[in-house]
């Protein structure tokens, strides 16, 4: 498996998270694909940590702290991802009881009060 | 980690803490007037605390990279924390009496609060310098802003909130895919090495910026910031949401959220896409976006009947005219200019910009909480109904409009020129004509104020705290228009984000 591979998925999750975001109606389906729209990038984040300094680590060099953080930044990046997602599903789903309780329904083709 | 560190970002700390206090205070007292007090004098700890970090009033403080190289107190940090503090202190003393209103007594300490989680994440986002510490931040300055747009839970204001959520979680995810290429191609999250790193890598002849991933990763980064600073293709959120959010919460967002972002965006590009080479590339993104900006902006301004929608659209060409300087980068200027009048100029513009548009907010809240009508027929006769605010909004839009001797106008003087030194002539020939087309709704305002005849000729009474927001903010204004080298001088001497000049 190379990171061209993984790199890959990672672009196609986020843009079918993003062509979710566009084309469905229900506000719940969008959180939904604004979640799929982070996981992708969650896979890239953690392919480049697994993929491109592992050369560095492999070489036979000493390893150096440099090349040890550079290696672990990606992995922590995904976990700061999907905390702040968690909390942004959280902030979604009061978002979703708020527009159902002022009008009976979470479609957001009916978000449209207001006009030019 | 030592106890160095903490002083860094003292005033961000001090700034959560007040929030915190806010929260506390709202639950024993219940009183709004004491709530907005505490909030006000309680500013003065992150201010004294940001003035500490550059004057070092108590000892020689650090102000280098701190918490591994996460966050930094340059000068420019410290003159965007304190241009947040001061945009925060007027929008509590303005929304002092729209929190003790009815409709929001319930939620009014956390419409305080959620205001000053907001401000703590721009002042982190200000400072930081490492990609990570950046989204984190940026978050914490979105997040609060969906719920204070949604706060009134309304049909519109419901969907002024989703609208927000919905753009800004797309600009995150936007952005973030780009943070993650920049961090696969360099190895680094911090924007310092990422420079350096940049520097030694091998590039492509005939590709913008070197190769396509950084490529990718600096049209989606400016792509994920476009958004928060409401630029042209990102803009499709700002009037909805400045229509259908609280006043103030508008005002807040048009002025802190956007200098926040503009403040981010500079430090990034010039700190890891610092590079001479590098800087011609993205220097000609932020041109056609800026171009675009404003053309758009103003064109759309021009058919509104809705005074909050009408200045949506207004600070969408004014960020227009601010990415302009910062198009205008150093490299390749005629003769011996200031090389970094680009960057200075933008923090000038920023800085005027705002005291400007809180006093045209500020107004606003005054006149549509007593006659609650934002259209801007609701405006006809102003004058007559009252002349004070009348002429403090006049001043506004002539200040928004760039009418010598303004800092509109002074502003727009020292970013267009800068442009003209950049080889951008043609960038401020579009920002001159545009200036031309915005003075038609400008003007049409003005008009509506100072010669249409009042439907309801009764004089509009309003509150003392709302009027001396407005009062300050356009006194502000108009010192840094008849006086702009107090403040060119301090925005110069914060451009520590440059390199060597």
């Amino acid at each position: 498996m190379t990171i061209e591979n993984v790199l890959l998925v990672s672009a196609v999750l986020f843009a079918i998270g993003a062509y979710g975001v566009v084309s469905r109606s229900s506000l719940i389906t969008v959180i939904m694909s604004l979640e799929l729209m982070f996981n992708g990038v969650v896979i890239a984040a953690v392919a480049f940590s697994r993929f491109t300094p592992s050369a560095a680590l492999l070489s036979g060099d000493p390893l150096t702290g440099e090349a040890i953080r550079s290696a672990l930044t990606g992995h922590a990046f995904a976990i700061f991802i999907i905390s702040v997602a968690a909390g942004e599903a959280a902030l979604a789903f009061a978002l979703v009881f708020a527009m159902y309780r002022a009008g009976e329904s979470i479609e957001i083709t009916d978000a449209s009060q207001m006009k030019n | 980690m030592t106890a160095q560190d903490f002083w860094v970002i003292s005033p961000q700390i001090a700034m959560a803490l007040l929030a915190l206090v806010v929260v506390s205070v709202d639950l024993v007292t219940r009183s709004m007037a004491k709530v907005s007090a505490v909030a006000l004098t309680g500013l003065a700890a992150p201010l004294v605390l940001t003035l500490n970090l550059w004057y070092g009033w108590f000892g020689d403080p650090a102000t280098g990279p701190a918490l591994f190289g996460t966050v930094e107190a340059d000068r420019f940090s410290l003159f965007f924390n304190f241009l947040l503090i001061t945009v925060t202190a007027g929008t509590v003393l303005a929304s002092t009496k729209y929190i003790a209103s009815d409709r929001m007594k319930d939620y009014g300490g956390e419409f305080v609060a959620l205001v000053l989680f907001s401000v703590t994440g721009m002042m982190l986002l200000v400072s930081a310098t490492e990609l990570i510490t950046i989204y984190v931040a940026l978050e914490l300055t979105a997040l609060p802003v969906v719920a204070l747009a949604a706060i009134h839970r309304t049909r519109q204001a419901v969907e002024a909130g989703t609208k927000f959520f919905v753009l800004s979680a797309i600009s995150s995810a936007i952005l973030l895919y780009g943070f993650a290429y920049i961090y696969g191609y360099t190895g680094s999250t911090n924007l310092d090495v990422i420079l350096e790193r940049l520097a030694v890598l091998p590039t492509q002849a005939g590709v913008p910026f070197g190769s396509y991933a950084v490529l990718l990763a600096v049209i989606m980064i400016v792509a994920g910031f476009g958004f928060k600073m409401a630029v042209v293709p990102f803009q499709m959120w700002v009037p909805d949401v400045y229509q259908g959010a609280p006043t103030p919460v508008a005002a807040f967002l048009s002025v802190a959220s956007k200098s926040a972002a503009f403040a981010v965006i500079m430090r990034i590009m010039y700190s890891a896409f610092g590079e001479p080479g590098l800087m011609q590339d993205w220097s000609g993104l932020f041109a056609i976006l800026a171009a675009v900006s404003m053309t758009v902006g103003n064109m759309l301004a021009l058919s509104q009947s809705n005074i909050k929608r009408l200045l949506g659209y207004s600070t969408i060409a004014q960020a227009g005219y601010v990415l302009v300087g910062v198009a205008s980068v150093p490299a390749n200027q005629i003769g011996a200019t200031f090389a970094g009048a680009g960057a200075q100029g933008v923090l000038y513009y920023l800085a005027g910009y705002a005291f400007t548009n809180l006093a045209v907010f500020f107004a606003v809240i005054a006149i549509t909480s007593r006659t609650g009508d934002d259209s801007i027929a609701g405006l006809n006769g102003l004058i007559k109904r009252s002349p004070l605010l009348a002429s403090l909004l006049v001043f506004g839009l002539l200040s928004l409009l760039g009418m010598p001797p303004t800092v509109g106008f002074m502003a727009k003087v020292v970013v267009f020129g800068s442009a003209l030194n950049a080889n951008l002539a043609w960038l401020a020939v579009i920002g001159v004509v545009n200036t031309v087309i915005a003075a038609y709704y400008y003007l049409r305002v003005i008009r509506a104020i100072v010669f249409e005849d009042p439907v309801d000729t009764s004089p509009i009474k309003s509150d003392v705290p709302v009027l001396v927001a407005t009062g300050v903010a356009a006194v502000g204004a108009g010192v840094l228009g008849i006086a702009p080298f107090l403040l060119l001088e301090f925005a110069r001497s914060a451009l520590s984000i440059l390199p060597d000049l």
